[in-house]
């Protein structure tokens, strides 16, 4: 019965390369920060401790994979944060103000992130406005819009919110995951398999790697850049719908900055800013990498919030001195 | 005659300030091979673009298999069976081999890509073209020539029933073209029409059939080529007579050899050329032989300090010097027009001044700009010495023809007074008129005491103006050929053979 | 043929030109949006003097502009290299943090703003390093500090806000000299040695040289490393000067919160300017326009009555229709538009590729 398993790697369109080398590293370090806090601190290395990385960052998680397909293709999506707030905001005031059914004003939200990505990705290519000025405008919307409704925080209390964001999944030896973590579990399943298995997730590999080529082989270059911004959209209203089952609340002032976040996991997940080179799984592992740090800070308890920024900066700046590396290896061999 | 696969008329397209092509007429019969010929401008790659789609024509009609039909882009295109391969590779770098030759139609099974048979295929398709490649590998890690091969491979299995190849042996070398005129001939066999754009007369007479001309955007006309000799053909391709080309011919000259400028002992770098002794004197043209990838731009690059060497010595007049980047170099009066004008030679967006007197400002440094008027006085004596058209210092560089662009090339290398010029490929994709005046100038800087070091992929362009040939092959220097006049193309040839023989 | 035309692009010259001028689009904005303020408030463009200083709309524009300018100068530079300064919003929080911090110890004004100034450039020289010698792409290297500087300026002041008690220090974000306020002096200032340096040498040339295609520079022998360095280190001082400014002008230091979003402003203004992100040519006046433009937005927005928490979506619409009438995509398919009647099928066509 090795099919299956033989299927699995042949599936995959390349043998184990030096171009996965970034992700190892990236595996690397995660076990071994993780390594460290348990043996720092009793009580973290737990199944829970791990498990609490997929709750605390679910948002997080789904708003990454938006940005790596937009990454791949060579674009950036400043937009993010916004739209997560924006999305939080729009749940809030649909189901407290406007007193809509839940599963009226979720479908509604998903819809017009979706629709502001894909405005975005359209000013990108009809016009050739440079992605970071044009998600930049989307930041500005967005951010803006999310002030106009309102400047005060709006707490949720619906009953399917409560009923998502309060219960769990039980897991073997008393663990649990809450719905929120599993929702990006299987949007990080469902993205992988678009990326490697299906044509459009090889064309936002080809566009990133060469547009020009990609338009000359007939590739649907553009409708692919206009389809990334879309998936981002989507993905950022998706997030700011965990957001605000995480926090029960829309408020203006969310995710302020969750671009950056967003974009440190990337890279710190070993996708090339360039494009055309990089992986979902790399992803996951740079926002777990990014929690497994927060987790430390908050059990030392001594340290103040802004060493996670420094640290933060200082691991950036690590894994991109890290990818220079194998990278010029790489070109020097080729050459 | 059958009824022609493809038919164009009066197709016409303009670009502002630019009429590009106007009122051309352009058929293609199943089973042929034939050329399009023309100058640089003539309008060659907008007929290709119009045909597949990639422009939309202002005017003028295109017809199927005798139904008339709106190409709307690549991908229409290439759904109409109609293919192309550029002279730039046009495939993704960093995707593998196996899914350059298939994306955007791999085979699928329950929706999702079968990745199993896109490699099985795509090797069953490599063979077909006797190329044994890692069909998993970056397509990136391969050489220029193996990735055109491949965009070849991908164009053939689209089922064409029209295959465009526009200048796809331009970074071949002869084994490899071969290999695909061989391709080319089956296809034709199988009934496929190819229309073929190279700037190598041989390899037109070699493997075509007909030929259609283009001049300035406009229709010359289509010939059989058996009934059109190669003196017809480029006459009716530059609209004048040949004397240009002869012309200097006769004036091959016979320079005294001035004093030694600079010495190569053993200079040599891993993966790129095995060491080399080489003498380069002041008044001679020194010319590089070889195939592609024989080490030429390599050895170029060392001397200019582009790349650095990682053995041997260079001395210069006498004394031992280390040139290990191109400022070193350009101290010691070496310049370099590189083979990628784009690339690696102009800055595209700044002017024609700019560029000119850009290696001079760069060797004064930011904190010595050169005086306005020494500016406009070097620049107007260097646009009108080598008939830069047009002659606006302040035009865009990259709005000009490229054989204006090489001008502008040499121009700023010329300024700084080089005691050595190294030339790679400095007549390559230009039309002949600047091809010949670009010939005449190398010939008359010697007469005046430079050093050249001239580098072309043509053997006769190379015999017809250096004083010594060096011949590389497989990155080696094999032998150096005297060219006391009894030199040929074909001995040359037979050199590059021998070495061969020798291993 | 050939010959002709020349001339006949000579001739298609007025019309054409000025519409495809860089600044054409910028100014039009500008003075669109000045004229607006005029039709709200009618002595809008009146400036006068009160208590022996310049008052009025415009010079507010100017003042509040100053921080933002400075660092749209800096980022021009760095643009031009073909890379791009995320951190100069750090930059600004760390050196007003610094100063502010300095003063509150008892350090002389003049050693807390060295210190704090030499600190930016320091800050500068690190990113150039990374961009240099590192090779790293520079919207990553400069991402770094974007991220940490944050956590720095916060360390210096220990996640407190740092007030200071200065009528000098005052002086270089909130005061006046000879009657005008001295943060546009300062301004004036550092944009005449910029166009000297760029424009009087080879800088200029050197840079869009650089910035427009990086090996033919090496390969002509500019040394391109120290360009570039000098262009961070140059931003770096501009960011820490506008730091200064920033805190100055409320005489207190806010980690978190000053010199917050300039980095986008900042890239904004170069954009709106006319300069390509991707390097090359660059225009400080362009520059300088897009910043005012900006700031003018935010002054209209206030005197039009507007709600300031609008501020955003304005923003967002304004830098959406400049950058649209930059775009010679867009203004293509508005004049074929415009004559669309006449040749509606291919249009119809090429649109469907493209969608």
């Amino acid at each position: 019965m090795t099919t299956a398993f033989e299927d699995l790697t042949r599936a995959v369109p390349f043998t184990l390369r030096r171009r996965h080398v970034p992700v190892l590293v990236t595996l690397g370090l995660f076990l071994l920060a993780f390594l460290i806090g348990a043996i720092r601190y009793p009580n973290f290395g737990t199944g829970q401790v791990f498990l609490d990385l997929f709750i605390d960052n679910a948002f997080l998680i789904v708003v990454a994979i938006g940005m790596t397909f937009v990454i791949l293709t060579g674009g950036i999506d400043l937009s993010v944060g916004s739209v997560v707030a924006l999305s939080g905001m729009l749940c809030a005031v649909g189901t407290m103000k406007l007193h809509l059914p839940a599963l009226v004003v979720l479908p509604i939200v998903l819809v017009i992130g979706t629709v502001f990505g894909a405005g975005m990705g359209y000013m990108i290519q009809a016009f050739q406005i440079q992605p970071f000025i044009a998600t930049l405008a989307g930041m500005f919307l967005a951010r803006g819009v999310c002030l106009t409704i309102s400047e005060e925080q709006i707490s949720i209390d619906n009953g399917f919110f409560d009923a998502v964001a309060l219960n769990s999944l039980p897991l073997p030896g008393g663990t649990h995951l809450s719905y929120g973590a599993v929702i990006a579990l299987i949007v990080f399943a469902v993205a992988t398999y678009v990326l490697q298995w299906t044509r459009t997730g090889r064309n936002i590999y080809a566009v990133g790697g060469s547009e020009q080529s990609a338009m000359l082989m007939g590739l649907p270059a553009g409708r692919t850049k206009i389809q990334v911004y879309a998936i981002s959209g989507f993905c950022s209203a998706l997030g700011g719908i965990l957001f605000s089952l995480y926090t029960l609340s829309g408020d203006s002032t969310h995710a302020v900055g969750m671009e950056l976040d967003a974009i440190a996991a990337v890279v710190i997940g070993g996708t090339v800013l360039t494009g055309g080179s990089g992986y979902l799984l790399g992803t996951l592992l740079g926002v777990l990498v990014l929690g497994v740090i927060k987790t430390i800070l908050s059990f030392e308890g001594t340290l103040s919030s802004w060493w996670t920024r420094i640290a933060i900066g200082v691991l950036l700046f690590g894994f991109i001195a890290l990818q220079r590396l194998i990278g010029t290896r790489r070109r020097t061999r080729s050459a | 005659m059958t009824v022609p696969v493809l038919e164009m008329e009066g197709i016409s397209k303009g670009f502002p300030g630019v009429q590009a092509l106007e009122d051309v007429a352009f058929r293609l019969f199943p089973g042929e091979i034939h050329a399009l010929m023309g100058e640089n401008g003539a309008g060659k790659s907008t007929l290709i673009k119009v045909l597949t789609g990639v422009y939309e024509a202002d005017a003028g009609l295109v017809a199927i298999d005798d139904v008339g039909t709106l190409i709307r882009g690549p991908l229409h295109a290439q759904r109409l069976g109609i293919s192309t391969v550029y002279q730039e590779v046009n495939l993704c770098p960093n995707l593998s081999v196996a899914e350059n030759i298939f994306i955007g139609r791999e085979p699928r099974r329950l929706g999702r890509i079968d990745w199993a048979q896109v490699r099985t295929r795509s090797a069953e398709l490599l063979a077909r073209l006797d190329l044994d490649l890692d069909v998993t590998a970056q397509l990136g890690s391969y050489s220029l020539a193996v990735q055109q091969l491949v965009a070849i491979v991908r164009a053939i299995d689209l089922d064409a029933k029209v295959l465009i190849l526009d200048e796809p042996t331009s970074s071949l070398d002869r084994g490899e073209v071969a290999q695909l005129f061989t391709v080319m001939r089956r296809l034709r066999a199988d009934g496929v029409a190819i229309l073929f754009v190279s700037h190598f007369l041989e390899q037109i007479y070699e493997v075509c059939d007909r030929v259609t001309v283009l001049r300035n955007g406009r229709l010359v006309g289509e010939y059989p080529l058996a009934e059109l000799s190669r003196f017809e053909l480029v006459s009716k391709m530059t609209g004048q007579e040949l004397a240009a080309l002869e012309e200097i011919d006769e004036a091959a000259p016979r320079v005294e050899r001035g004093e030694k400028l600079f010495a190569l002992e053993g200079v040599g770098r891993t993966g790129a050329i095995d060491p080399v002794d080489l003498d380069l004197h002041r008044g001679e043209v020194v010319g590089l032989a070889g195939l592609l990838g024989s080490g030429r731009s390599e050895l170029a690059r060392l001397i200019f300090g582009a790349d650095t060497a990682d053995s041997g010595r260079i001395t210069a007049e006498g004394e031992a010097v280390a040139l290990r980047n191109p400022r070193a170099a350009i101290e010691r009066g070496v310049a370099f027009c590189p083979e990628d004008r784009k690339g690696d030679g102009l800055v595209m967006d700044l002017t024609v001044e700019e560029n000119i007197i850009l290696a001079l400002q760069a060797a004064r440094g930011w904190t010595r700009p050169l005086s306005q008027r020494k500016r406009e006085e070097l620049v107007e004596q260097y646009i009108r010495a080598l008939r830069i058209h047009p002659p606006h210092p302040q035009a865009l560089v990259k709005n000009l023809s490229g054989g204006n662009q090489q001008k502008v090339l040499l121009a700023r290398w010329l300024i700084t007074q080089p005691k050595l010029l190294i030339l790679d490929e400095p007549t390559r994709g230009i039309d002949i008129g600047a091809k010949t005046e670009i010939q005449k100038l190398v010939v008359s800087l010697a007469g005046d005491g430079m050093a050249v070091l001239f580098i072309s992929a043509e053997l006769e362009e190379v015999l017809r103006i250096s004083h010594k040939i060096e011949v590389l092959r497989d990155r080696q220097l094999v032998a150096e050929l005297d060219n006391d006049g009894s030199l040929t193309p074909e001995r040359i040839l037979q050199t590059i053979a021998n070495g061969a023989a020798e291993k | 043929m050939n010959r002709a035309e020349p001339r006949s692009r000579l001739a298609a010259l007025p019309g054409g030109a000025l519409t495809r001028h860089t600044l054409f689009w910028p100014v039009t904005v500008l003075v669109a949006l000045l004229l607006a303020n005029v039709i709200f408030t009618p002595s809008f463009l009146s400036i006068h003097i009160r208590q022996g200083h310049l008052y009025g709309s415009l010079i507010d524009i100017l003042l509040f502009g100053a921080p933002l300018i400075l660092v749209a100068l800096g980022m021009t530079m760095v643009i031009a290299t073909g890379g791009v300064d995320l951190s100069v919003g750090a930059t600004v929080a760390i050196s007003g943090a610094l100063a502010c911090y300095l003063i509150s110890e008892g350090h002389g004004l003049f050693v807390s703003i060295t210190v704090a100034v030499v600190a930016s450039m320091l800050l500068g020289l690190w990113n150039g390093l990374l961009v240099t010698r590192l090779g790293i792409q520079p919207i990553i290297a400069t991402l770094i500090l974007m991220v940490a500087g944050r956590g720095i300026a916060q360390l210096i002041t220990s996640g407190q806000i740092i007030t200071i008690n200065s009528a000098s220090y005052k002086m270089i974000g909130g005061d006046y000299w000879l009657g005008m306020p001295f943060a546009i002096i300062i301004v004036v200032v550092a944009l005449a040695v910029t166009v000297v340096l760029t424009r009087r040498t080879a800088l200029g040339l050197l840079v869009e040289s650089v910035g427009g295609n990086a090996e033919a520079s090496r390969l002509v022998g500019i040394r391109a490393s120290g360009l570039i360095i000098l262009a961070y280190v140059f931003c770096g001082l501009c960011a820490g000067v506008a730091g200064l400014m920033i805190s100055s002008n409320t005489l207190s230091a806010d980690g978190n919160h000053a010199g917050l979003w300039i980095e986008l402003d900042a890239i904004l203004a170069v954009v709106l300017g006319g300069t390509a992100l991707t390097g090359g040519r660059f225009s400080l006046a362009g520059t300088v326009v897009g910043a005012l433009i900006i700031q003018t937005l935010d002054t209209t927005i206030y005197t039009a009555g507007i709600p300031p928490r609008t501020t955003l979506v304005f923003e967002a619409v304004v830098v959406t229709i400049v950058c649209l009438l930059q775009s010679p995509a867009f203004r293509a398919k508005i004049s074929r538009r415009r004559r669309r009647p006449s040749t509606p099928p291919l249009t119809d066509a090429k649109q469907e590729v493209t969608a």
